[in-house]
């Protein structure tokens, strides 16, 4: 799919975001490889949706640079729109339409031909066997049908990259895990996947993480090196012997 | 036991009888006890709650809270317990102390008379007690609304998703001032979504589509699992996850962590001493059909070897609630493992009986 000479999808230098005197994102300096499966960890406050915010061209960094897609945060906001996916743990399909018109608007919106658009809708119907619910409001599917509804839409136009912001929270452990099947297929399919979640097996499933602490980040490994840096069994313990020390807890 | 909350046949639905929300629950809360109710969003879990809290009625059933009647006496009710729901409701424009005082003289109390049972939570957001309560972060708001709920030292103290979208480190700390709290003799009933903190709870309910699966002790449930868990861990995750899932001898097998959850069919009643016949045994059947070809850790490592793997690590472990919820959930509602995805099949119900 793609035709960028370089196979980074995501370049982040010393990338910082400052609101008056408060420093919300501080120097985060990371890449993200092609097809890659990147979570993007945290403690609340840490500062992940204002970085995320920023690599999705919806908010201008004050310091530092970075490239996503290619294209540059501050200079090519629109060109990053149209190369990624986004989807959050808010739902954010239309309710009150049904799946195929919800296919149909956001594949329209990403500017997908009509017959491609056709072809891609079908393929995800089928993909997800929503056949018999295809024509029914969105609104009374249950929640997991819903999010991978929402994940499937959300790269329906093939991006080179899909932000994932808590895309499993509130989700039962059997739709979780078919949710992840879905993520595994989308980086088979070289889409880089940039998720981030609190479940910290989750966490396992990541090709490598990293995790921020009062606005910087403070590890970034593959899972299995970072456990052995810190001599922890289970992501969790990691990940507490980071963010424990975070002073900006309290705000 | 003095029982603080009782459910008995409760019965709800929306939408006029379309959209049933909880059926047919029943479970009651012990004096002191710190009672978790496990599941996922749409459950039924806030319905419950807001039923024992006197704000919905049930469609059928009766349910109490300090022995009085929801119905009858839930004026009564509101005065005796404490309510934390799942969306932030304290008053956003007025500040932290602002809203404390405001709850405290609802109650007909003062933040004085109760200081000590909310000091250790109120001590943390203290320093920020003139801020508004919308400008607080996430952590503090939780902090504020556990002591609003507490001000007037209610007898049940109903949680509701306390901890969702709460970072790890900040779960792990709400939890301990539970533990405090419920030292101090107060009733809790608290309901999540991780099934990792069912462990800190005396007693939960598994819950899904409205149904309790299982009430009983943490341990009691991870002791019900039936037959064996294993964990088998390989060089590739995801293509291991998919081998193992082609394993003929795989009853049910998905992904926990660096590790995949496998259990195994039965063989044809043997032990582990035959397992070397069992294993060609399930080689040989690539149908799969079950029963006759058998699964074994041995069988499994030689399967995978086969296939290419790596660095194959199988272990035997415990399972946990997460593992007892995923066969519950099979068990009732098998749509769940296979009618959205049959191209992977991840979850199958597992055998009523132990295997071997």
């Amino acid at each position: 799919m793609s035709n960028q000479p370089t196979d980074k999808v995501i370049v982040c230098k010393e990338l910082t975001k400052q609101f008056g005197d408060f420093i919300a994102v501080d120097k985060i300096s990371f890449d993200v490889n092609a097809g890659e499966i990147y979570g993007f960890l945290g403690a609340n406050g840490a500062g992940q949706t204002t970085a995320m915010r920023m690599l999705c061209g919806l908010s201008y960094p004050t310091g530092g640079a970075a490239t996503v897609a290619g294209f540059s945060v501050y200079k090519q906001q629109e060109s990053i729109k149209k190369n990624i996916g986004y989807m959050s743990q808010k739902f954010s399909l239309y309710e009150n339409l049904s799946i195929k018109e919800n296919i149909e608007f956001y594949g329209g919106v990403y500017g997908l031909p009509d017959k491609e658009l056709q072809q891609k809708g079908d393929e995800l119907i089928a993909r997800l066997g929503l056949e018999k619910e295809a024509k029914k409001m969105v609104g009374g599917l249950p929640l997991g049908w819903k999010q991978k509804l929402a994940f499937s839409v959300a790269i329906i136009h093939q991006p080179r990259i899909v932000f994932l912001d808590e895309p499993t929270g509130g989700v039962d452990p059997v739709t979780r895990r078919q949710f992840w099947d879905l993520i595994y297929e989308a980086s088979d399919k070289g889409i880089t996947v940039f998720v981030t979640t609190h479940y910290m097996d989750e966490a396992e499933y990541c090709n490598r993480i990293s995790i921020m602490v009062d606005g910087r980040i403070d590890a970034l490994d593959t899972p299995a090196n970072l456990k052995e840096r810190y001599s922890a069994k289970t992501m969790n313990e990691v990940f507490y012997a980071l963010a424990r020390g975070a002073k900006r807890k309290a705000d | 036991m003095v029982k603080m909350v009782t459910l008995d046949r409760i019965t709800k639905t929306y939408d006029k009888g379309k959209i049933p929300a909880v059926t047919d629950v029943s479970f009651s809360v012990g004096k002191g006890e710190l009672f978790g109710l496990i599941g996922p969003d749409g459950a039924g879990k806030s319905t419950i709650f807001r039923i024992l809290t006197t704000l919905l009625l049930p469609d059928q059933g009766t349910a109490t809270v300090a022995g009085l009647d929801t119905l009858k006496d839930f004026r009564k009710i509101r005065g005796c317990v404490g309510y934390m729901p799942g969306r932030f409701s304290l008053y956003q424009d007025l500040t932290v102390w602002e809203n404390l005082n405001f709850f405290a003289a609802l109650f007909g109390t003062t933040v004085a008379e109760n200081y000590d049972l909310i000091r250790d939570i109120y001590q943390q957001i203290e320093p920020f007690k003139t801020r508004r309560a919308g400008k607080l972060s996430g952590g503090m708001k939780q902090k504020l609304a556990l002591c609003c709920a507490l001000v007037h030292k209610p007898e049940v103290l109903f949680l509701d998703e306390p901890t969702t979208g709460v970072d790890a480190v900040s779960r792990k700390e709400f939890w301990d001032m539970l533990k405090r709290l419920k030292e101090q003799g107060i009733t809790i009933l608290v309901s999540t979504p991780y099934m990792d903190e069912a462990d800190l709870c005396e007693r939960i309910a598994l819950i899904q589509d409205g149904k309790i699966l299982s009430i009983d002790t943490p341990q009691n449930i991870v002791n019900s699992y039936p037959g064996e868990l294993y964990a088998v861990k390989g060089a590739a995750l995801h293509k291991i996850l998919q081998d193992t899932r082609h394993y003929p001898g795989t009853l049910s097998c998905y992904a926990f962590g660096e590790y995949l959850h496998v259990a195994f069919k039965p063989g044809q009643g043997t032990g582990p001493a035959r397992t070397g016949q069992s294993d060609r045994a399930g080689v040989q059947d690539p149908s799969g059909s079950g029963g006759l070809s058998g699964g074994s850790p041995e069988g499994l490592k030689k399967y995978l070897e086969d296939q290419g793997h790596t660095e194959v690590e199988i272990k035997k472990i415990t399972p946990g609630i997460e593992d007892n919820f995923i066969r519950l959930m099979g068990n009732t509602r098998p749509d769940t493992a296979e009618g959205l995805d049959t191209a992977t099949p991840t979850v199958r119900p597992a055998p009523q009986k132990p295997g071997v």
